[in-house]
């Protein structure tokens, strides 16, 4: 009687791939914990996730398996790619590489094809309906996790190379309300752009009323960096904020007379000791020349 | 939405409090040249904290003000133009050149008060 | 895609619906900092040429991508006058009106792609693209 109303149920369940889904995600809940700690021991034996500890993995583990199945159960996979983002964001800093977590989700894959392959054993053929139903979302699910972890690493790597850029260019507080942008290097437009970005920011939050930006250490103004300076100049004034350009090489004060900046309305004083000053001057400090002051300028 | 306006001492205070339309900032010039009239006050500050964008029109809007305000023998300060509205404003090609600006309210006021009392007609 | 939006351009308060929706649709994707603004200003200036030389029309906010660049695209079009010398208008300081003139050429300078298809009589149509960083 057991047997044959067995029998009917999978006669049913195997006419539709949702039906057989939901035996499959029922499957899955029954033996949560010992699939759970069968694939955690295989990642432990794969020499995957080193980085994190025996606990960490296992709870990782079984949230992700718990996400995998509600996958399995809904179709839907927004919930697993929130997540797989969440985990790659607190991963990532950790080291763990792009293998590892394709590593473990084919590893979650394989735990339970195989924990598959030994409840429909005897039916072959029902088993190979099983697997075909399993078999798209195990590989969509693998294809979520794999696409945040990678999407998550880029937008990372962007992100520490602009803090790399940002760290290569100070906004120097020297005093209240004074502050200064010594750029050393080559200039492209993009780092231009950040530069500015970055000096308008700085205005804001130090409430900044002076600004020398020094050019010393600039090899080369060709029209478009000039124009950025220009640019720069003229939005820390929208912001009340009075800009002086110390280090202007005489080619580059060329370049910009050439690209039509009237020189005599940019503030440009010749090295920045002496910029700073004009800025001091500016913010109605009172500057005096202590001993050594008049040696300095002379080789400035 | 119309912009309040508030009158402190000699000054009027302009806060524009959400993005505004076209009509709003035509309007806005209106009030300000009118009530710069009817309280003689020496000075006009516009915050513009609250814009999401400085566009064209309300850069020539407000070169209009400030040049009204001029004529009635006193200044306009713009204060509060946030870094991405500058960066984007020079971009465009907009710089207010004759319009003097600070950073907020505070340095706005500070900058009125700097400034020569005997300028124009209502000068005490 | 759902992400789709068009308005309508015909009163100074669509302007700002038009900028505000940008905006959004912008963060949606990625977009941050001053790039949302540089974009709502674009959008500000070429749907305020709508209104200010041909009266009404349309903005088209829209997804793009570039292989796996991801961007915006605006359309701004219109049934108006046209533009009868396109190269002009793209100057700095051109106005055919009172304006700036700064309107298109700025928002060239502020979008990566820019495209002004114009035809005298028929209307105006200009096709604008900016990606993630
Ligand atoms: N949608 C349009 N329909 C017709 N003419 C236009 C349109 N957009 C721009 N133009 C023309 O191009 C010129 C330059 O535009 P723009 O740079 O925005 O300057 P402005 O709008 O300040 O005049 C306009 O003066 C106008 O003659
Ligand atoms: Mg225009």
């Amino acid at each position: 009687m057991a047997k044959q109303e067995e029998a009917t149920f999978i006669q049913s369940a195997a006419e539709s791939p949702t039906a057989l889904l939901r035996e499959l995600v029922a499957h899955l809940r029954q033996n949560r914990t010992q699939l759970r700690e069968e694939w955690a021991r295989r990642i432990t034996e794969a020499g995957l996730l080193t980085a994190m500890s025996r606990e960490e993995v296992f709870a990782e583990a079984t949230t992700v398996y718990d996400n995998y199945v509600a996958v399995l159960e809904t179709g839907s996979v927004e919930a697993l790619e929130a997540y797989a983002r969440d985990l790659s964001e607190r991963i990532i800093p950790r080291g763990v590489e792009t293998h590892e977590v394709l590593g473990i989700v084919l590893l979650l894959r394989d735990v339970l094809a195989r924990s598959l392959f030994k409840k429909y054993q005897s039916d072959i053929a029902l088993l190979n309906r099983v697997l075909d139903a399993y078999e798209p979302a195990a590989n969509r699910i693998a294809n979520t996790v794999g696409v945040s972890f990678v999407q998550e690493r880029e937008r990372v790597i962007r992100q520490q190379q602009e803090a790399i850029r940002e760290l290569s260019t100070p906004v120097l507080q020297v005093r209240a309300r004074l502050l200064i942008l010594p750029i050393i290097g080559v200039i492209d437009p993009q780092r231009a752009r950040q530069l500015t970005e970055q000096l308008l920011r700085g205005i804001r939050s130090n409430r900044a009323k002076v600004v020398v930006i020094d050019i010393t250490g600039v090899p080369a103004v060709d029209a478009t960096i000039a124009n950025h300076l220009v640019q720069a100049v003229d939005a820390s004034r929208l912001m009340g904020a009075t800009v002086i350009v110390t280090g202007l090489s005489s080619s580059i004060a060329q370049t910009l007379v050439t690209i039509g900046v009237d020189l005599a309305k940019m503030k440009t004083v010749g090295d920045l000791q002496g910029g700073i000053e004009e800025a001091e001057r500016l913010l109605g400090y009172k500057v005096s020349r202590v001993g050594e002051a008049p040696a300095q300028e002379e080789t400035g | 939405m119309r912009v309040p306006i508030l009158k402190q001492h000699s000054y009027l205070i302009a806060s524009i409090q959400s993005a505004l339309t076209d009509d709003d900032l035509l309007q806005l010039r209106d009030d300000l040249v009118a009530q710069i009239g009817r309280f003689r006050s020496r000075g006009a500050i516009v915050d513009v904290t609250a814009l999401d964008v400085m566009d064209s029109f309300a850069v020539r809007t407000l070169r209009g003000v400030a040049h009204m305000i001029r004529l009635r023998g006193a200044q306009t300060v713009i204060v509060g133009i946030q870094p991405e509205v500058a960066f984007s404003m020079v971009q465009l090609g907009l710089t207010l050149e004759e319009v003097a600006t600070a950073l907020d309210l505070e340095e706005g006021l500070a900058y009125l008060d700097d400034q020569p009392k005997s300028n124009g007609r209502h000068g005490e | 895609m759902a992400n789709d939006m068009q308005v309508g351009i015909s009163t100074s308060a669509d302007i700002v619906t038009a900028r505000q929706r940008g905006r959004e649709l912008a963060s949606e994707l990625g977009f941050s900092g001053s790039d949302l603004t540089v974009l709502a200003t674009a959008i500000s200036e070429v749907a305020r040429n709508i209104i200010e030389h041909a009266k009404e029309g349309e903005v088209i906010l829209e997804p793009t991508h570039n292989g796996s660049k991801q961007g915006i695209l605006i359309i701004a079009s219109d049934r108006g006058p046209g533009i009868p010398d396109v190269d002009r208008a793209l100057q700095d300081g051109y106005s055919s009106g009172k304006g700036l003139g700064l309107g298109l050429p700025g928002a060239k300078r502020l979008m990566d792609e820019f495209k002004v298809v114009s035809e005298v009589g028929k209307g105006t149509t200009v096709t604008m693209k900016k990606w993630v960083r």
